[in-house]
């Protein structure tokens, strides 16, 4: 492999996650610089000392609150140059019995999975455009593939991202940008840390980051990270109605 | 979750759990009695505690490096592997490695590990500027040989028992090149092997890979090896652009457990007749990579798997010199003699005693061999207890699985001193392990 152009920096939103950081270290370890972009950035000092020592490569933080959507525009103006990557790890489980009973909270799960992220990368898809060149990474959910009673607000909120994101690649597929997205089923993070999930079907943050970084490389559109995931959602999506509302899943 | 050491024996129940910072471990220290863990490449039940086991791996971060000294400072999860990736093709290497690079820097400081420098640089604890241990109280201090020299003595060679190892800092040496000048000696027996680790006193490494099969004239036949690390102006011009550059990563993987019979004393036997044959052969000086060199095993993953099912155990003891010759003779004589075929089995001449209080390395000749853990073999370990013994010999607490407590605190006094140090700091009630269970630590 021979490289003529140092290669581009990576924009990592919802940096503080344990899979965004995966997708660092592994675009690091590429040479790639790059912006991580959090809510108290102040605590992501630790892991960007982690990243230059290790990979050797520039690495910066930004503060911003994806929910405040007036400043998505006036925050990728204060970029020094517009990335070739961007990765969008943004993301709020809750608790469904929580998000029921609580329509703020409702609202918060919807929108920090489904509007603030697609707005803020629809406003980088529209400079993508602009510059005939690009990738996006999404990090949506499984979840989203088909509401369940224990996690559709969540879920529901992912669908939409889903789909957001399959209109994104379509609409700029012929404009050389490209859009990813990414079904990660069970993977072992924080978010997940206690819960007794099922050692085939969960992933490291590692291979996530490693499933990323290839998914850029190679243009790959929709991916899972273990294949199983593909054979499970299948099942799960063709379950009939009148039979699927009465299971306990 | 059903957990064990490299050697895959015992294998035990075990709660684990996977802090990512020092809150996570003054919760789990709450608790009770833990011990904390890192890469699991200690053989027996060193990092295991049934109650609850602390998987540092998740601490690993590198948090600064002076290119002056070479100083780098990370979380006790970091592992070698990382250090290395990162550091050499910049020119810098470990001051002082194990043979596998699978390990994390907790686990290096609580076995104070060894490696092939050890008869001229020490054990790792000659390269260990300072360590921060949380103690019950749930307060990380730092200590080094000036500041807490007490804890920094205990901590290094301690085995995690005197709290929980947060973060560290080391020095790496510099290096020009990633490659080894290696020179191998066959010797027909041990008084040559002996012969040719001391008049070699003077290499950075050495180490003898030793056939434990023959008997009578061919007894201790080795093969002796030194290394030095290659200079720039050593390799050969067409190498000298790529001298930093790490070897494409190729890797083999044991794919299943291998039948229980694939390792016995005729297969080892050819493979120990082969090896010391070729070692003849290509008797000499080489260039071999920093990966071949150090760490030939870590090409196949999950080595440990040949052993098949049941597992394996290490036995590693160190002979004082003036004992070293009649004991190792007797050692392999004895092994021999059972039929028991030891596939690895290493001999290194060993420094001085290092800083750890309880530290395993000390001046003399360790021995290092491994056993499929089978009736047979686990029926013969204690005869060799008795030789090491009787030969004022000491044993490594990082291979052990099966010590009997009598035997350990015999062969080694210093052990009564720890145990009293943990009781008065109030450590022994809360840092526990199988193995500190088993043998009175």
């Amino acid at each position: 492999m021979t490289v003529t152009v140092p290669p581009t920096p990576v924009l990592i939103l919802g940096a503080r996650s344990d899979i965004a950081l995966a997708a660092a270290h592994r675009f690091a370890q590429a040479g790639h610089p790059l912006h991580l972009v959090a809510r108290h950035p102040e605590r992501l000092e630790t892991d960007r000392t982690d990243l230059q020592l290790r990979h050797d490569v520039p690495v910066t933080l930004h503060n911003l609150d994806l929910l405040d959507t007036a400043a998505h525009g006036p925050f990728l103006d204060s970029l020094p140059t517009l990335p070739g990557v961007t990765i969008c790890a943004v993301g709020l489980m809750g608790e469904q019995a929580e998000n029921e009973a609580d329509p703020t909270r409702a609202a918060e799960i919807l929108r920090s999975n489904f509007e603030a992220p697609a707005l803020l990368l629809g406003a980088i898809a529209n400079r993508y455009e602009a510059a005939g060149k690009g990738t996006i990474v999404g990090i949506s959910s499984v979840a989203g593939e088909r509401g369940r009673a224990t996690n559709y607000i969540y879920g529901s909120a992912k669908a939409g991202f889903t789909a957001f994101l399959s209109g994104l690649r379509n609409r700029l597929a012929k404009k050389g940008v490209h859009v990813v997205t990414v079904l990660p089923g069970f993977v072992a993070t924080r978010m997940t840390a206690g819960m007794d999930l099922p050692a085939k079907l969960t992933a490291q943050p590692a291979e996530l980051g490693e499933a990323i970084f290839r998914a850029v490389d190679r243009r790959r559109n929709v991916i899972y990270v273990r294949p199983i995931w593909q054979l499970v959602m299948a099942i799960i999506r063709n379950i009939p109605e009148p039979v699927f509302k009465r299971l306990k899943l | 979750m059903i957990l064990s050491g490299w050697g895959r024996y015992p294998r035990l129940d075990v709660t684990v759990t996977s802090p990512r910072a020092e809150g996570d471990l003054r919760a789990a220290l709450a608790t009770g009695p833990v011990i904390a863990r890192g890469n699991g490449r200690a053989y027996g039940d060193s990092a295991i505690n049934p109650r609850l086991t602390l998987d540092m791996r998740g601490m690993n971060r590198m948090l600064a490096f002076d290119p002056a000294s070479g100083q780098l400072t990370a979380e006790a999860g970091v592992t070698l592997d990382a250090v290395i990736n990162s550091f050499l093709p910049r020119g810098w290497f470990p001051m002082v490695t194990p043979g596998t690079r699978y390990v994390t820097l907790g686990g290096m400081i609580a076995a104070d590990v060894h490696g092939k420098n050890h008869h001229r640089d020490g054990a790792f604890g000659t390269c260990l500027d300072w360590v921060e241990v949380m103690g019950q109280d749930g307060i990380p201090r730092r200590a080094s040989l000036t500041k807490n020299d007490d804890l920094f003595r205990a901590t290094l060679g301690g085995m995690g028992l005197t709290g929980i190892i947060t973060r560290a800092a080391f020095r790496l040496r510099p290096v020009e090149t990633a490659w080894i000048r290696q020179r191998t000696i066959p010797t027909p027996d041990l008084d040559a092997t002996i012969e040719a680790f001391e008049t070699h006193a003077d290499a950075t490494y050495s180490v003898a890979w030793i056939d434990c099969l023959t008997r009578g004239a061919g007894l201790g036949r080795s093969v002796v090896t030194l290394g030095e690390h290659a200079t720039r102006a050593d390799l050969p011009p067409s190498m000298r652009p790529a001298a930093l550059a790490l070897p494409p990563r190729r890797r083999l993987r044991v794919p299943m457990d291998a039948p229980a019979a694939a390792l016995n004393r005729h297969t080892v036997r050819a493979f120990n007749h082969l090896y010391h044959r070729r070692a003849t052969a290509q008797a000499g000086e080489a260039f071999v990579g920093w990966e071949e060199y150090f760490y030939p095993l870590d090409a196949i993953l999950d080595w440990n798997r040949i052993y098949g099912r049941r597992g394996f155990v290490q036995y590693q003891c160190v002979l004082p010199p003036a004992t070293a010759r009649a004991g190792l003779r007797t050692l392999i004589d004895r092994i021999a003699e059972a039929g028991q075929a030891s596939f690895l089995a290493v001999l290194k001449r060993m420094g001085p005693e290092g800083l750890g209080q309880i530290g395993f390395p000390m001046e003399g000749y360790t021995l290092a061999l491994d056993f499929p853990a089978s009736p047979d073999a686990l029926a013969l370990l204690p005869a060799l207890d008795d030789i090491v013994l009787a030969h004022s010999g000491r044993f490594y607490l990082a291979k052990d699985a099966r010590l009997p407590a009598t035997t350990l605190h015999r062969a080694d006094p210093r052990l009564q001193g720890f145990r009293a140090t943990r009781e008065a700091a109030g450590q022994a009630r809360h840092f526990a392990s199988h193995q500190s269970e088993r043998l009175g630590l």
